[in-house]
């Protein structure tokens, strides 16, 4: 369960206030038009944007002034999750051990999230040797070693395909499920939404508004929401 | 007429034809006697030690403070980062003077030493010619870094700070990529600068103990008017160069630039927050220093100016202002060549284009003594002293003027060069409506940088200039040889705020009517 408890969550300039609740496990899409904040959201609750004020909490815990690495979070840019200069295997350990020297144990949970996630056979290849999919499939790699209990998509799967998209989409879903995670994803398509959300938190006039089914957000629109859609 | 190509091929095609004339001269006259004197030994390895020594102090300082800078965000930063390109600009002479007057026999720390009852400091040698190395270095370096740094995608810090890097993983996982694929090509290229720098060489070493190949040149040609000598310390010179050169672009990995989708956030706090700001105080006092010493000295001098001076500045500006448009007008038509023969055949305008760079790799020096031995017996080589200056300083800056230029025309072709064709415009019309509203700025700035460069350089001046024809910095050099300091310290600052003035004003004349 996540909650923002009157925050006010600041990135340079701009200010984005958020009273809500992300009932948890399951996934939760957030959309708004572009520059509303949607961003500012998942960094914010990463710990990579202060909060002015308020303060948010994870699974009952205050996370306010907690650095990044001690949340309960891992987070998936939209590029640039790999480090370059390293194989895959090594880009996966790093979930495990930032110096990399793994024991054997930890060695083969690493092989492990490579099978869970079909990279076994692109295992030793650099990120520059694979697609826009399979970089991102490494990073979820990586996320599920780390096994926090949030998941965050920062347009993640925005630079792919539709067919590569829900793909990934698909693999997000089962992960989630079999790992009870809540996911919070920020997407420009409102189809990623329909296809795999419970629920979905609209972003709009540095404000997020509290989370609404995914049936009744699409089924009965508020005006703002409307014309965002284009309905 | 047709203007838009030919011209430049002709003029790139001269350019090598002059080189290459000029290393055939040296061969010839040097009789391809290949025999070194102990001399002449000496001079090689003091070339290779101060310029190794310079490049692997300039890195060792320049890493923690460009890490510190793109760390921290203060006040001043940016201006601090801004000012670390103005060396680039800074006549070498005025440097020189302004760092004896902070670690000469005279200077402050001497000073202060003789007050606590220590000896005066000596730079001379060694230590004079790495430490002015390291002060024009450091800098650049350091910018080259900031850009290094900038392509790291901000994402991997976020990714570091959320997987708990310590400050070890950090630097070995995220920032030594970088310094790996940047710093061996940041080395290299002032490996090659310090080995061609003359003026420092000339002011604060001599001696057999410390000149350099280029400092042997002069004294062969100036002191003992030893020409088989000198052609021989010429090709060694141009070998040293080209095979740097060549080593540089083996060795330079096409950088790519990936910078992230994210803005850089800077660190507030942390560790290493004092270590950093020790650093950035440190090198700012350092560089700032002897800036700072020069405009002290100089201002009380300024009022008071010899004649010789005010007439060397004017002398100055002229050939300043006749090599910018040298080397502009050049520049300008060898990149239209470029860009026309890259349509077709773009191999062959990119080897072009390297050819041309290649100039940068040959020393002035080397260029000067060479067609000083083709002119000799035509003409009074100390007669078109002036000259020949003007056209190896608009030379040394055309690899700048074409790196400005080619990127500009590019995209002049690209965009109206296709309108262009279709009206059937050429030569000068062409010129006028497509080029120059692309080329105004780039050509102010290579104009301007072509200025202050040939306003402060002292290195072919000092071979063939006289009385009538000295420039500022060779009077400068003359005042600071007769011990007339104070003259002298009006002579730099007088010097520096000519350099500076020239490019900030050519500069600024691309900027006001900008149509594009």
């Amino acid at each position: 369960m996540i909650r923002f408890e009157g925050a006010v969550l600041r990135n340079g300039a701009f200010e984005l206030s958020a009273d809500l609740t992300v009932a948890g496990p399951g996934i939760c899409a957030v959309i708004g038009p572009s520059g509303s904040g949607k961003s500012t959201l998942l960094l914010a609750l990463a710990g990579f944007l202060p909060v002015a004020q308020g303060r948010v909490t994870i699974g009952g815990q205050d996370v306010t002034s907690l650095p990044p690495a001690a949340r309960p979070v891992s987070v998936l840019f939209q590029d640039h999750n790999l480090f370059a200069h390293l194989d895959v295997t090594a880009n996966v350990a790093l979930g495990l051990r930032p110096n990399l020297r793994l024991s054997d144990a930890e060695r083969e949970r690493v092989q492990d999230a490579l099978h869970r996630t079909g990279l076994e056979a692109l295992a030793k290849r650099k990120p520059d040797a694979l697609s826009g999919g399979q970089q991102q499939r490494v990073a979820i790699a990586r996320a599920l070693l780390r096994d926090r209990p949030v998941l965050l998509l920062d347009e993640a799967f925005g630079a792919l395909g539709p067919g590569l998209r829900r793909d990934m989409l698909n693999l997000v879903q089962s992960v989630a499920v079999e790992r009870a995670l809540t996911v919070l994803m920020v997407t420009h398509e409102p189809e990623d939404a329909r296809t795999i959300a419970d629920q979905v938190v609209f972003v709009a006039d540095g404000r997020a508004h509290v989370p609404l089914a995914t049936e009744a957000f699409f089924a009965t629109p508020a005006p703002a929401v409307a014309a965002y859609l284009g309905l | 007429m047709k203007l838009t190509g030919w011209s430049g091929v002709v003029i790139g095609a001269l350019i090598l034809l002059g080189c290459g004339a000029a290393i055939a001269a040296l061969i010839g006259v040097s009789g391809g006697d290949l025999t070194l004197s102990a001399g002449d030994l000496a001079a090689i390895r003091f070339t290779l030690t101060q310029a190794a020594l310079s490049a692997v102090g300039s890195v060792l300082v320049a890493v923690p403070l460009a890490r510190a800078l793109a760390r921290r965000r203060f006040w001043g930063r940016n201006l601090l980062v801004t000012a670390m390109g103005a060396p680039f600009l800074l006549p070498v002479l005025v440097a020189v003077l302004g760092l004896l007057a902070i670690w000469g026999r005279n200077g402050v720390l001497s000073t202060a030493l003789t007050a606590i009852g220590a000896e005066r400091l000596n730079i001379y040698g060694m230590t004079g010619v790495v430490m002015a190395h390291l002060f024009f270095n450091i800098p650049l370096v350091t910018r080259l870094l900031l850009q290094g740094w900038a392509t790291i995608p901000a994402e991997h810090f976020r990714l570091g700070a959320q997987l708990g890097f310590g400050a070890r993983a950090r630097f070995r996982l995220i920032e030594l990529p970088m310094l790996r694929a940047v710093l061996p090509g940041a080395g290299l290229l002032v490996f090659l600068l310090c080995i061609t720098s003359f003026a420092i060489a000339l002011t604060l070493g001599g001696g057999p103990k410390a000149t350099t190949v280029e400092l042997a040149i002069y004294q062969a040609i100036r002191f003992d008017f030893d020409l088989p000598r000198a052609g021989l310390l010429a090709l060694i010179q141009t070998g040293l160069c080209l095979g740097v050169a060549t080593i540089a672009m083996l060795t330079g990995r096409a950088g790519e630039a990936r910078a992230g989708m994210i803005r850089p956030v800077a660190m507030m706090g942390g560790a290493g927050r004092w270590l950093d700001f020790t650093v950035i105080a440190c090198t700012t006092v350092f560089l700032a220093g002897p800036v700072v010493a020069v405009i002290v000295r100089g201002v009380p001098a300024l009022i008071d100016l010899p004649s010789s001076v005010i007439e060397a500045a004017i002398r100055s500006i002229l050939v300043a202002i006749s090599s910018a448009l040298l080397s502009v007008s050049a520049g300008l038509m060898i990149a239209i060549g470029l860009v026309r023969i890259g349509l077709a055949r773009p191999v062959l305008a990119r080897l072009g284009e390297g050819a041309m760079l290649i100039v940068l790799a040959i020393s002035p020096f080397v260029l000067a003594t060479g067609w000083f031995i083709l002119l000799r017996g035509h003409v009074d080589p100390f007669a078109i002293a002036l000259p020949m200056v003007v056209l190896i300083n608009a030379l040394m800056a055309l690899p700048f003027a074409l790196r400005a230029f080619v990127p500009a025309v590019a995209l002049a072709q690209r965009t109206d060069g296709r309108l262009a064709d279709m009206l059937g415009l050429t030569g000068l019309a062409r010129l006028r409506h497509v080029m120059l509203p692309h080329v105004r700025g780039p050509a102010a700035f290579a104009a301007g940088l072509t200025a202050a460069l040939s306003m402060g350089d002292l290195g072919v001046i000092a071979l063939f200039g006289s009385t009538t024809t000295a420039t500022l910095p060779l009077v400068m050099y003359q005042l600071m040889g007769a011990y007339r300091m104070e003259a002298a310290a009006g002579a730099a600052l007088l010097l520096l705020i000519l350099s500076f003035g020239m490019f900030a004003v050519i500069d600024r004349l691309g900027k006001t009517h900008d149509p594009v």
